[in-house]
């Protein structure tokens, strides 16, 4: 599904720069669940935006589902993020003024898909993260496990082969993690490949294997035994 | 290729997020509105002053004759001066090239009777040109002929008022007035621009007066205008060469003021074209002014418009929008509500003035309005400016790589 090697990335900070990446090699397979572990500064997150194209890296192989994801314009990078990838983000990132179907049906209208379709399959996935009946609802009506629901129902809506979150519970109480963890490990149990970057072990552990990161190079890889979620839920 | 979806989405945004959009729309219709009406109220301005000039001929030289009030060549002063026809034949060939048209005129105060109706008025004997040097308007009949003048026919040419006066409900052509104890007959009715006293007028040929009142050949004024492709400064020239040479004709001291006077029409055309000239340029200057303080309120607002939308596009790129579709989408906006709002604008500037005409026109603004064209022109100069100043930090927003935009707040 994709392979990292020797990927290098640091940022400037003043006139000096910061290391944050030092040659990470990775290669995840279709339909795994990882989690990248790490202490805040570990550059878990700077990994994950490099293998989401939002962010380029300064040198190192990648390869996305058999294509290498290097020098992209702005125009192929949209259209690759729009093909393979699903974004679930921490702070939910839902645009404000746009409700639950809308949000969903977005990455549809960059699909350049008809609204009636768009608006057919915004509802199926609305109804598969179970939030049907709230399809009419603003993000700001919306608690906040809801709007992550809403977010995952959008980052599956283009259908893309990898989905990304980073820190998907890092602004839920633990029930409602549990719950958000749950729904996920449903979706890998479906096939669906998973990389979530996490600083909390109990979340980490219920993914089935484990990248620990720690001031940018890679510490641990070790496949570990999934904790399933529903039995907490 | 007209994209419903996107213009879904635009509508949306506008819609959703009001408070950006009326403050936005609020500055250009704000600037469309004062546009408008600083305009109308200096074009009403021009129009006054246009209109308060245009009742005789731009163009007109007027000469007329008193006593010498200095001796020159042996002759006394307090000699007086008095112009006959031989002079205006003189006026008329010496300087055959530079005058358009010439009139002499003889005033007499006569007491016009019709039926059992009379009244006092002022004639006025003249020659045919005399109709375009007053800009007389003929609403019925004739003006004085040079048949009138080479026969000295007894035909008089009656103003609008002299009309309502004697003739109450019948009507004067062919009808005969009595001026003074002798009957003319009554060719035409005419009208003039410049207010009662000139429609109080009657007009009669100058030959038919010389001979009926006086039997002379004496004239009291003599009138012309020069070539209107004459410069000012040619046509000022001109006029002093008529007072030299008529001066010399009669043996005048040149320093003399009083025994020929020119008046000069080019003059004071001069000081009003000047005064017309300054407030063409202040029209311009507002008009500038309050379009420059537009596109600069745009372009602030296009600026806070990107800034405030950029974790927006963040999400859009993430989710796989392409940077033209972002530019496209702010820049369609921004032109949608500048044109909408440059609409409003307009028309509250409009109602103003049209609801302000009435108190503006006692005040020496007539028919304040300003032309369609140029308020359109404004609004597309303002869409064309905000799309300018609102494209560059929209290209730049589309830029922005998603993660930096993502992780604005």
């Amino acid at each position: 599904m994709l392979k990292i090697s020797d990927l290098h990335k640091s940022y400037p900070i003043g006139d000096s720069s910061l290391h944050v990446l030092k040659g990470i090699n990775l290669s995840v397979e279709s339909g795994e669940m990882v989690a990248i572990m790490g202490s805040s500064g570990s550059g878990k997150s700077t990994l994950l935006n490099i293998i989401g194209i939002l962010d380029e890296a300064d040198s190192g192989v990648y390869i996305l589902d058999g294509v290498e994801i290097k020098n992209l314009t702005e125009k192929k990078a949209a259209v690759y993020r729009n093909k393979f990838l699903g974004f679930i983000f921490q702070s939910f990132n839902l645009i404000n003024y746009k409700n639950a179907i809308e949000n969903v049906a977005l990455p549809l209208y960059y699909q350049g898909l008809k609204r009636k379709e768009r608006q057919k399959k915004a509802l199926f996935h609305l109804g598969k993260v179970g939030l049907a009946d709230w399809a009419d609802h603003l993000p700001s009506e919306l608690s906040g496990g809801q709007k992550q629901r809403v977010a995952i129902a959008r980052a599956l809506a283009a259908n893309p082969k990898l989905l990304l979150a980073d820190e998907p519970t890092g602004a839920l109480d633990t029930q409602t993690s549990y719950e958000i963890m749950a729904f996920l490990q449903q979706l890998n149990d479906e096939g669906k490949t998973l990389l979530i970057v996490t600083h909390e072990e109990d979340i980490a552990a219920m993914c089935k294997r484990v990248v620990r990161l720690r001031d940018g190079v890679i510490l641990e890889d070790k496949n570990v035994e999934q904790v399933r979620a529903s039995q907490y839920v | 290729m007209f994209d419903l979806d996107l213009w879904r989405e635009i509508f949306q945004s506008i819609n959703k997020n009001r408070t950006r959009s009326l403050l936005s729309g609020f500055t250009v219709a704000f600037a469309i509105m004062l546009f408008t009406i600083l305009f109308g109220v200096i074009n009403g301005l021009k129009n006054s002053f246009s209109e308060a000039f245009v009742d005789d001929a731009n163009n007109a030289i007027f000469i007329w004759s008193g006593k010498t009030s200095k001796a020159n060549k042996g002759l006394q002063t307090g000699r007086e001066i008095i112009f006959k026809n031989e002079d205006y034949e003189y006026l008329k060939t010496e300087f055959e090239d530079k005058v358009e048209y010439i009139t002499a005129r003889v005033y007499k105060n006569v007491e016009a009777s019709f039926r059992n109706e009379k009244n006092n008025y002022t004639l006025r004997a003249v020659h045919p040109d005399h109709q375009y040097l007053e800009r007389t308007i003929m609403q019925e009949g004739r003006y004085i002929n040079q048949r009138d003048i080479d026969h000295k026919t007894k035909v008089v040419v009656i103003g609008r008022l002299v009309e309502e006066d004697l003739f109450l409900t019948t009507t004067p052509l062919g009808k005969y007035i009595n001026l003074s104890g002798i009957q003319y007959k009554v060719v035409g009715v005419f009208s003039d621009d410049g207010g009662d006293n000139e429609e109080r007028m009657i007009y009669m040929p100058v030959s038919t007066a010389q001979q009926v009142y006086g039997n002379n050949d004496h004239l009291d004024q003599i009138n012309l205008t020069y070539q209107p492709t004459m410069s000012y400064s040619e046509a000022i020239d001109f006029g002093l060469d008529i007072e030299r040479k008529m001066k010399h004709r009669f043996s005048v001291a040149k320093s003399d003021q009083r025994a020929i006077r020119v008046f000069n029409m080019a003059s004071q055309t001069k000081s009003v074209n000047q005064m017309m000239t300054a407030l063409g340029f202040i029209v311009i200057i507002v008009g500038l002014g309050t379009l420059i303080a537009g596109i600069v309120g745009i372009s602030n607002i296009m600026i806070f418009v990107v800034k405030e939308r950029t974790k927006e596009i963040g999400i859009r790129k993430a989710l796989g929008s392409k940077p033209v579709s972002i530019v496209r989408m702010i820049l369609l906006e921004s032109i949608l509500v500048t044109a909408l709002s440059g609409y409003v604008g307009l028309l509250i500037g409009t109602g103003i003035l049209e609801w302000a005409t009435p108190v503006l026109e006692d005040n020496f603004i007539k028919d304040p309005g300003v032309s369609m064209t140029l308020v359109v022109g404004a609004t597309f100069t303002l869409i064309i400016a905000g799309s300018l100043a609102g494209y560059l930090p929209a290209k730049r927003a589309s830029r922005i790589k998603p993660i930096v935009a993502l992780r604005a707040d």
